[in-house]
Formats: structure tokens, C-alpha cells, sequence
């Protein structure tokens, strides 16, 4: 033990008699290390933060939507209806379901006066803003005589208002352009937390029938109008199964599907959508990680560089340090803890900076907490160690092997 | 397991018959020394036979080529002989491994070079606390390499960093590096090589002080035949093998005497060492 307190102390004499070069070698861990903790913290918060805005969108949902069985094709197949929305909501199939909330989406040109705008216009009914638990905070939502005369209005988002309406006039009562067709503005959505993705208040809305009408073509062959997907609202959580359950019972006997494997929709839990996006934005995290994890390996090369021209440059010190009795496992751990504490230093430089980094990021965008876990720092730690007894070892033992003879002599 | 025992006893042995003079020190029976240099086999030492007792201050002379510095890498344990012995201390480490040698060198021998080599950025102290810091008991390491400095007289210059001392002060340190283990022989590579004459003159002193005074063995290697007058033996080498191993009639003092033109000092150590060739193996 006293050997390699000893050994401690000549690494850190070597590394303070280089001083600027120790510092530029362990820059490269540091950036890794720092790389690692920051961008680690930032894939999570996404994912935190995706996933918050999945449970912000209302409570007990199940989604819809068409779906090719497997094998099959999606042209085949019977799409999602409006009949089909209206069979959901039956209490005497379905006494589980509370709502269900057809959505058929356009994408369209929306023109006020000079400013103008393409964006998914989203047909909806009255049922949306209860399952979303969304609703207009100036004019009024989509009600049940809009729906039924298909008439021409819309409800905006507050994005949407910004930018048709960006003098700052009021645009309830206004008219728009959808698809060059007028539309009136009859609401104003209350503003949804801000995201800084997937913006939820750059939203038109019209009612379903309208924009199966008018804005798509969402007649099939039988005379029925097919919807993009439908949102199912649960009576309770207890609910949610037996829910599932019955969406399936009634669409499969509406869509004549004999078999399980058969079935030409997909129903998703809130839960099930949570898990399907945060294995996405997880890839997100690893990919992240990966690319900082490189930054990390060309820092080890960097050291291992490094302690090579060290042990070039202090080949007669070497020699000395044989001839006064350096056996071969006290040069070998020398320069060995030289470079684990060169990566530990940096390392632990990094997590202080890469804690930072994070702390910064969450004030930049409020939305976004990141934090740094436990286990990333434990991560890095261990990384560092690892690289600096990994690169470390091969400069060391061709420190240690060196002849004192030939070490001595040298020029 | 370090050392070979059966080496020491035998020596015991031997002692015991001779029971003449000082403890031998130093061993060695029929040494030499090949290296392979691609196809070719140097013989740079063709087998050396030489004893050194206790005490003695020996110089080791020759031309380039003749070997004396690959006899001062096997005497100092840096090198192994291709055949032959070496009883350094009454062990055989003829056959010692690396790890042992490194022991050795460490308990056994202290080491001044021609360039010193001091560690850069390093005080004194911590130069001569160095072979302590690999040596296995470690003891009041501060008060051991303090007083080595104090008996080269720098005990003033504790806490001095080498580009903070003249070269004599620098090899002074070296020495007592090389003293603070308290070997058993201290072996010095041209140890006045790189000084002026003066600093030379001090270096030489010392060295003559210590083995007067505490019975230092020294040997010293080089070719200055004025710095070999200073000894008590000249071991003569020439193309591997001794050409002449004589006692130095009347060592000078350190100081006593100017250096003497160059021809009048070769004229000098040719007459005494060629003019009764091998008077004393005979």
C-alpha cells in the first residue's frame, strides 16, 4: 500500500512537471465525459418530457386507428368509418366507453389576407374537446349543428392566430381561406403549454363533416366517410381493458373479421403509444450516447499518445529509476496511475461541466428538465477509469521493459 | 529465493582458507560477455577474472572498445555475464532475474554517472531519498537522505532544485544518492567528465573522503589517466580482458597536485603499469 501511495505521488510530480500538456490531454476526456453527461441528460429530458406531453392529452384514451393484418395489404383492407365511431359509443355494446371522438385530418393551404399557412387541418366533433379536455377560451368549439350542415367554420390555435393574424386583429368573426375555400372563424383554443416540438397550438379545427366534404375525400364505396383515427375515452382506468376489448369485439364484427390475426385495425392504450414513442426517443438517448462515447475514445487515444511521448521523453529518468532499484511493477504502476489520473481528473472535470451543461439547457428551455442521473455518472466514471487503464497500459509496460542500460545512454 | 546460498557458503569457505586481508567484495571468475549485433558476434569481454576487497578504491581504465563499460554494467547488476561468475557481497547473481537485480541494485549498489542524472524539478532531499522509495524497509527515509547530503557537505542545499546547484553541487548530490542506501560498493562512470577542474578536484575529494574515512569500496571507470592516480588500483583493460591490475605506489590527494600535461601523464601510467606486467598475478 505504502508502494502505491508512493507511486501516487511520483504520477502526480511527473504530471505536474508538465503542466499545460497535462491539462491538453485531459481536455479530450473532459469534452467525452462532458459530451456523455450532457447529451445522456438531454435524450432523457426528451423522453421525459415526450412522455408528459402523452399523459398531458387526456385521461383513460385509447387510439384507433386502420391497420394492415399482417400479410395484408392497406389498400385491401375496410378503413375506419364515422359509422364506425358512432357504433363505439353504443352503451349497449359498449358500456366501458365513455366517448369516442372520430378525427379525420386534411392537409391545407390556410390564407388570411397576406399571411398564409399549410398545415394538417383536423375535422373533429363536439366529443374532442371533452376527451382532450381542451376547449376554445374565445368564441365557441365545434357544436352538433356545425357537424350536421357541414358548415364552413373554424376554431384556431393560438399559433395558428399569430401568424394569420399577426396586425393583432381579433379573429373571432373573421373569415379565412382553407383550400381557397372561405371559412369563418368562430373560436380561439386556450393556449396548450408550449413545447418547443410538436407545437400543439398550431391546430385548425372544422368540423369532421366539412373536411370529409370539402376539404378530402373521405366518401368510400358503401357510402360511408372514412375517419384518419378515432380517440376512445374510457369510463374509468379500471375500464381501459375491458374498453379494448370491446372496440375490438365491435369493429371486428363490423368489419366481418373472423380471426384475431385478421383484424384490419390496431387499438393502442395511452400506455401501449407511451412505451411504443419512449423505445424511439430511447434510441434517441443511446445514439446520443454513442456519439459522446466516441468523443470519449479518441480522448484514450489521445492520453495513450500522450504517455508515449512521456515515455520517450523520460527514458533516462527511467533508467535512473532502474538503476536505484525500480523493479518493473513500480515504473509499470508509475505511469500507469499518471494516466488514470489524468482520465479520473478529467472525468470528474467533466461530470462538474456536464452538470452545468444541463442545468443550462433546462434554463434555456424551461420545458425541457434535464437532470443527470446516478448512473450516468457512475458511467462516466467507470468509462474514464477504464480508458485511462486501457490506454495507459501499453505506454507504461514499454516504460517498465526498457533496458536501463540502453535508457541511460539515452540522448 | 533471491540470492543464491550455496554462492555464499562457498565463499565462507574460501575465506576461512585465505583468512588474509579484508572481506572480498567483489568476485569475479572467468566473466564474459558476447553481444549478437545481427550476424556478427562481439566478444566484448573474453573471460576477466578479478577479486576487490573491502575498502579498496579501484579505477577501471581502458580505451574506447575495451570492454571497461560493459564489465562496469555487470559489476553494477545492470547486465549479466554469457558465462563465468560474479560474487557481488559473497552472492552469486550471475544467473539473477530482472526483479532480482533491480534488489540488488538497490541494497547493494550506488550508482554516480558522468551526466549526474538528477531528476528535473525534483529538491535535493527527494534526489536522495529516490532508492529509498523502492527499497523494502523504508525507515526515517527524510533522516537517512539528509544525512547523506550533509556528509558531501550540502546541508545548506536541502530544498535546492538541480538548476539551482553548479554542476560540482549537482554531482555531490548524485553521490549522495548513490550513498544513502549504504551500499556495498559505489561505482562511479566518469565522474569528473562533465566538470571543470576545480568542481572535478572537489568531486575527487569527496569520493577519496569517504572511502578514507567510512571504507567506501569505490571503483571508478575512466579513461583520465590523472583521475586513476587518485586510486589505490589501476585494472588495465584492452579488447576484453585485464592487461595489467597494479597498485597505485603513491595515490595523489585530491588538490595536492596540478593536472600534468597530457604527454607527461601518459608517459607516467605506462611506465608504471607496462614496465612490470602482471606482477601481480604472478
Amino acid at each position: 500500500m505504502a508502494a502505491f501511495w508512493e507511486s501516487l505521488r511520483l504520477a502526480l510530480d511527473g504530471l505536474k512537471a508538465n503542466r499545460l500538456r497535462s491539462a491538453l490531454t485531459m481536455l479530450g476526456i473532459v469534452i467525452g465525459v462532458t459530451a456523455v453527461i450532457a447529451l445522456v441528460s438531454f435524450g432523457q429530458g426528451v423522453q421525459d418530457f415526450i412522455s408528459a406531453q402523452f399523459e398531458s392529452l387526456g385521461s383513460n384514451l385509447l387510439f384507433v386507428f386502420s391497420s394492415a393484418p399482417s400479410g395484408g395489404r392497406l389498400g385491401d383492407i375496410k378503413l375506419l368509418t364515422m359509422s364506425d365511431a358512432e357504433a363505439l359509443t353504443n352503451p349497449l355494446l359498449a358500456s366501458s366507453i365513455l366517448r369516442a371522438a372520430p378525427q379525420f385530418d386534411v392537409f391545407s393551404l390556410v390564407v388570411s389576407g397576406r399571411n398564409e399557412k399549410t398545415i394538417s387541418v383536423s375535422g373533429v366533433t363536439p366529443a374532442y374537446q371533452h376527451v382532450r379536455g381542451w376547449e376554445a377560451q374565445f368564441g365557441r368549439f365545434i357544436d352538433e349543428t356545425d357537424i350536421l350542415t357541414s358548415a364552413r367554420v373554424a376554431v384556431l390555435g393560438t399559433t395558428v392566430v399569430r401568424s394569420l393574424f399577426s396586425d393583432g386583429t381579433d379573429p373571432v368573426g373573421q373569415t379565412i381561406r382553407i383550400n381557397t375555400l372561405p371559412f369563418r372563424v368562430i373560436g380561439v383554443m386556450a393556449q396548450q403549454p408550449s413545447s418547443g416540438f410538436a407545437d400543439e397550438n398550431e391546430v385548425v379545427f372544422v368540423p369532421i363533416t366539412t373536411a370529409q366534404t370539402r376539404l378530402g375525400r373521405a366518401r368510400q364505396r358503401d357510402g360511408s366517410y372514412q375517419v384518419s383515427f378515432i380517440t376512445v375515452q374510457a369510463v374509468s382506468e379500471a375500464g381501459m381493458e375491458n374498453a379494448a376489448s370491446e372496440i375490438a369485439s365491435i369493429l371486428a364484427d363490423r368489419h366481418d373479421v373472423e380471426y384475431r390475426d385478421e383484424q384490419d385495425f390496431t387499438v393502442l392504450s395511452q400506455s401501449e403509444l407511451l412505451s411504443v414513442v419512449g423505445s424511439i426517443t430511447g434510441l434517441l438517448t443511446v445514439f446520443l450516447g454513442v456519439i459522446a462515447g466516441i468523443s470519449l475514445l479518441v480522448g484514450g487515444i489521445g492520453i495513450m499518445n500522450i504517455m508515449l511521448v512521456t515515455v520517450t521523453e523520460r527514458t533516462r529518468e527511467i533508467g535512473l529509476r532502474k538503476a536505484v532499484g525500480a523493479r518493473h511493477r513500480d515504473i509499470l504502476l508509475q505511469f500507469l496511475i499518471e494516466s488514470v489520473v489524468l482520465t479520473v481528473v478529467g472525468g470528474l472535470i467533466g461530470i462538474g461541466l456536464g452538470f452545468l451543461a444541463s442545468v443550462a439547457g433546462s434554463a434555456l428551455i424551461p420545458d425541457l428538465s434535464l437532470r443527470v442521473t446516478g448512473g450516468s455518472v457512475a458511467l462516466a466514471t467507470t468509462v474514464s477509469t477504464v480508458i485511462g487503464l486501457f490506454f495507459g497500459i501499453y505506454p507504461a509496460s514499454r516504460a517498465a521493459s526498457l533496458n536501463p542500460i540502453d535508457a541511460l545512454r539515452y540522448e | 529465493m533471491l540470492f543464491r546460498r550455496n554462492g555464499r557458503q562457498k565463499q565462507n569457505v574460501a575465506h576461512l582458507q585465505e583468512d588474509s586481508g579484508p572481506q572480498v567484495v567483489i568476485d569475479v571468475q572467468g566473466v564474459a560477455k558476447t553481444y549478437q549485433m545481427g550476424e556478427i558476434e562481439v566478444n566484448a569481454l573474453r573471460g576477466i577474472s578479478l577479486q576487490i576487497h573491502r575498502g579498496e578504491f579501484v579505477a577501471i581504465m581502458g580505451p574506447s572498445g575495451s570492454g571497461k563499460s560493459t564489465l562496469m554494467n555487470i559489476l553494477g547488476a545492470l547486465d549479466q555475464p554469457t558465462s563465468g561468475k560474479y560474487f557481488l557481497d559473497g552472492v552469486d547473481i550471475s544467473q539473477a532475474g530482472d526483479h532480482d537485480l533491480a534488489v540488488i541494485r538497490n541494497q547493494k549498489i550506488g550508482f554516480v554517472f558522468q551526466s549526474f542524472n538528477l531528476l528535473k524539478r525534483t529538491t535535493a532531499l527527494r534526489q536522495v531519498e529516490l532508492p529509498l522509495i523502492y527499497a523494502s524497509k523504508a525507515g526515517n527515509r527524510h533522516e537517512r537522505a539528509r544525512a547523506a547530503l550533509e556528509s558531501v557537505g550540502l546541508s545548506d542545499r536541502l530544498h535546492h532544485m538541480p538548476n539551482e546547484l553548479s554542476g560540482g553541487q549537482q554531482q555531490r548530490v548524485a553521490i549522495a544518492r548513490a550513498l544513502v542506501t549504504e551500499p556495498a560498493i559505489i561505482l562511479a562512470d566518469e565522474p569528473t567528465g562533465n566538470l571543470d577542474s576545480k568542481s572535478g578536484t572537489e568531486v575527487l575529494r569527496i569520493f577519496q573522503q569517504l572511502n578514507r574515512e567510512r571504507g567506501i569500496t569505490t571503483i571508478f571507470v575512466t579513461h583520465d589517466a590523472f583521475i586513476a592516480r587518485h586510486t589505490d588500483r589501476v585494472i588495465m583493460l584492452r579488447d576484453g580482458k585485464i592487461v595489467a591490475d597494479k597498485r597505485v605506489e603513491s595515490p595523489l590527494m585530491a588538490g595536492e597536485v596540478e593536472r600534468p600535461s597530457e604527454m607527461a601523464e601518459l608517459e607516467e601510467i605506462f611506465r608504471q603499469t607496462y614496465d612490470a606486467p602482471r606482477a601481480e598475478f604472478t
